[in-house]
């Protein structure tokens, strides 16, 4: 485990976020290159870890990304949790998966309202689409400040928050705390079955184009519960296996056109994680309001259209505020915050389902309980390759459409996924080369804002 | 400070509002995305003519108000960053990367060549610089406004007071100041557990000791700090470990000068 030379690794910053840009080349034969460039600066997370106490993976990791930082938090105390053979359960357990509902909701919130429905409805922004369609906008901020308050009551605060510890947490809730957030919590889920409905009324583009050429799938799979933080890591095409084992499976490479790393499936290649994996898997383990709206709009599983993957981030905000209503419900708080941890030298991994899919972290430690070795995937990381398959797939059906509809559905199509994040709304220049005529300059020069260039 | 006095908060057409992004985690972005109960008013009162995190629109410059969160860290963000300044009116950093380098600043520390080899198969692939800077390193900042992340509610006020013409009310005091506030029994006295408190910029809202536990300066250094005293009782009245003491200041706000300087010493100690 401490030689580093054989391991491709991750730069997870560049995969959580991102400045990026499209390079698509075609003639009339087709599409002959698709590349999705993400040219993020590297911030070398992985290597600057090292040396750093086990206590501050949480803290640290989760500057990885400000928009899911409780998803780098859970897979790292898991995976420390993991090497010191550790197992908080009951209560810590229960507030670790309120956490995370927290989270799910306002990203998935912010996804849905700032980033995502705008497109459907043709506004460049959500507070354009305000002023036509104020309710809508109103309620998913409605709702997203819901999961905002249970992420601050347990974490401290909405951004990178403080409570987070090895072992559980520095301080737990009170009983009445929790029971506080109920009517809150109540009102918002009740919108989020309105946004449901709205969601499935949306016009979805058709997915033809992905009819012979099907995802594999892949999210974690628990024996009684829709997954978060624990599971087997499972695919549609028959995988079963541990977190343990993910690294027997799962590789990296790092091509030129991208900072982040992609990840493939050894024995197929592309995969696609997050909501539509998460729900294709695990449809039959939703709560029961979820599952029954689910059933009343007839959006059975697997569901093969990207465009949809909206649909599936509502359904999923409608589960977790069941979820968390659910736990606050039964919770009784723990006897102690954390379970005692003392460091020793070890080794330890776990995967957990950030917002935007499967995230992996893996450690060393030595005796003091100093990093040695980090490796972080991240969810967009290993969507990169399927993202590009998408628009390979996609194109040739619409090459008849003007320049500027083309680069509206790409950017569409890559925004599905919710790669995290600052990327998500408009991180698109988009190269589009007819013929052979390649600038290798464009390729790595791309800034927002740039009108798109031939 | 640009030389004309007058307010820009009624100015019609409305003032121009950017948010730019260099070398960060988008969370102090995030925070404005954050203000569900003022963003629409907000949004009323100003032109959101660039932030792409929100908007795929993008106008033109130049800005009356740049929001700058990220620190400096490729050959490309030197350069943006000089046109950023020249198209703004006034340009405020928000967060510690922007304001003190940011967790990724610890390349400044070490061997920038080293870090990429452990991270990338094609470390050739990689342009990066071997520091990663500050904004008000590169270039003129009218404000800073410190945190990682920023709050949410200094933000407001800071845009407001830019919009008013007004000094931006963020008080400078210790996180001490506000942990007293909230009633809380201090952690250290009581309980002898180290904390950053005393030489941290308040802001966060003293969440740290209220939750249990030390705080760990992620709102970087309050005004005249006396960050070598609190280090020094640190490791005779609590015996903590050099380490930790270093690991503390060296955190989300490496390039502090008031942490970045007893760092060093620090770490020169340590290493006699």
């Amino acid at each position: 485990m401490a030689d580093r030379s054989k391991t491709i690794k991750v730069d997870y910053l560049a995969r959580v976020e991102g400045e990026g840009a499209l390079h698509i080349d075609y003639d009339d034969s087709g599409v002959q290159n698709v590349q999705l460039k993400i040219f993020e600066p590297p911030r070398f997370f992985e290597a600057l870890l090292r040396g750093r106490d086990y206590l501050e993976a949480p803290d640290i990791t989760a500057r990885i990304c400000g928009i899911c930082p409780v998803a780098y938090q859970m897979s790292a105390v898991h995976a420390m949790e993991n090497a010191l053979n550790l197992k908080p359960g009951g209560a810590l357990r229960m507030l670790r998966r309120l956490l995370y509902c927290g989270e799910w909701i306002e990203s998935h919130m912010l996804h849905i309202s700032m980033l995502h429905a705008p497109d459907f409805l043709g506004y460049p922004n959500a507070v354009a689409m305000a002023k036509d369609h104020p309710e809508i906008v109103k309620n998913a901020l409605e709702i997203k400040k819901a999961g905002n308050a249970l992420v601050r009551l347990i974490g401290g605060r909405e951004v990178h928050p403080i409570n987070v510890r090895v072992g559980g947490f520095y301080k737990v809730p009170e009983a009445r705390e929790l029971t506080a957030l109920v009517a809150q919590l109540e009102m918002a889920r009740d919108l989020t079955e309105r946004l449901v409905r709205w969601s499935a009324a949306l016009p979805f583009p058709s997915y033809e184009w992905r009819r012979d050429n099907h995802y594999e799938f892949v999210a974690l799979t628990h024996p009684s519960e829709y997954p978060m933080n624990e599971g087997r890591i499972t695919s549609s095409a028959g995988l079963n296996i541990s977190a343990q084992d993910y690294e027997n499976h799962f590789e990296e490479e790092h091509v030129a056109h991208s900072t982040a790393l992609h990840c493939t499936l050894r024995e197929r290649g592309a995969y696609l994680v997050g909501p539509i994996a998460r729900y294709n898997l695990n449809r039959d383990k939703l709560s029961p309001r979820a599952l029954q709206l689910a059933e009343e709009i007839n959006f059975t599983a697997p569901c093969l259209n990207p465009f949809q993957s909206i649909l599936v981030r509502s359904l999923e905000v409608l589960h977790a505020f069941e979820e968390a209503l659910h736990i606050i419900d039964r919770y009784q708080p723990p006897a102690e915050p954390h379970l005692k941890t003392e460091p020793r030298t070890a080794s330890g991994c776990a995967a957990t389902e950030a917002p935007r899919g499967l995230l992996y972290h893996r450690y060393d430690i030595d005796e003091k309980g100093k990093i040695t070795t980090a490796k972080i995937v991240a969810p967009t990381s290993q969507n990169q390759k399927t993202i590009e398959d998408d628009l390979r797939l996609m194109l040739p059906s619409f090459m008849h459409f003007p320049e500027d509809k083309l680069q509206g559905l790409c950017e569409r199509a890559i925004r599905n996924y919710d790669p995290c994040i600052s990327c998500s709304t408009h991180f698109l220049q988009l190269h589009l080369n007819y013929g052979q005529v390649q600038s290798k300059q464009s390729m790595v020069t791309g800034k927002p804002g740039q009108p798109p260039a031939r | 400070m640009v030389s004309n006095q007058q307010p820009i908060a009624s100015s019609n057409p409305p003032p121009k509002l950017a948010v730019w992004k260099f070398t960060s985690c988008d969370g102090c972005q995030l925070s404005l995305l954050d203000c569900e109960d003022e963003l629409l008013s907000l949004a009323a009162q100003v032109d959101i003519a660039y932030f792409l995190e929100a908007s795929s629109e993008v106008k033109e410059g130049p800005f009356d108000i740049s929001l700058v969160e990220g620190s400096i860290t490729t050959p490309a963000d030197e350069e943006r960053i000089l046109e950023v300044r020249r198209q703004s009116r006034f340009l405020i950093s928000i967060g510690a990367c922007a304001t003190a380098g940011g967790i990724q600043a610890l390349r400044n520390f070490a061997d920038v060549q080293e870090f990429t080899d452990v991270v990338y198969a094609h470390p050739e692939y990689i342009a990066t610089l071997k520091e990663s800077t500050p904004i008000s390193g590169r270039v003129a900042v009218d404000f800073e406004l410190q945190g990682c992340p920023i709050n949410k509610h200094q933000l407001l006020e800071v845009i407001s007071a830019f919009l008013h013409r007004r000094a931006p009310q963020v008080a400078n005091h210790s996180v001490c100041i506000d942990c007293k506030l909230r009633g809380n029994v201090c952690i250290w006295v009581a309980h002898g557990t180290p904390c950053m408190g005393p030489v941290t910029h308040a802001g966060c809202g003293a969440i740290c000791p209220s939750y249990n536990r030390g705080c760990y300066a992620c709102y970087g250094p309050k005004e005249n700090p006396n960050t070598e005293s609190l280090c020094h009782w640190w490791d005779e009245k609590l015996n903590v470990e050099n380490t930790l003491i270093v690991e503390n200041l060296r955190n989300f706000n490496p390039l502090a000068p008031s942490f970045k300087v007893q760092s060093e010493d620090r770490q020169e100690d340590g290493e006699r």
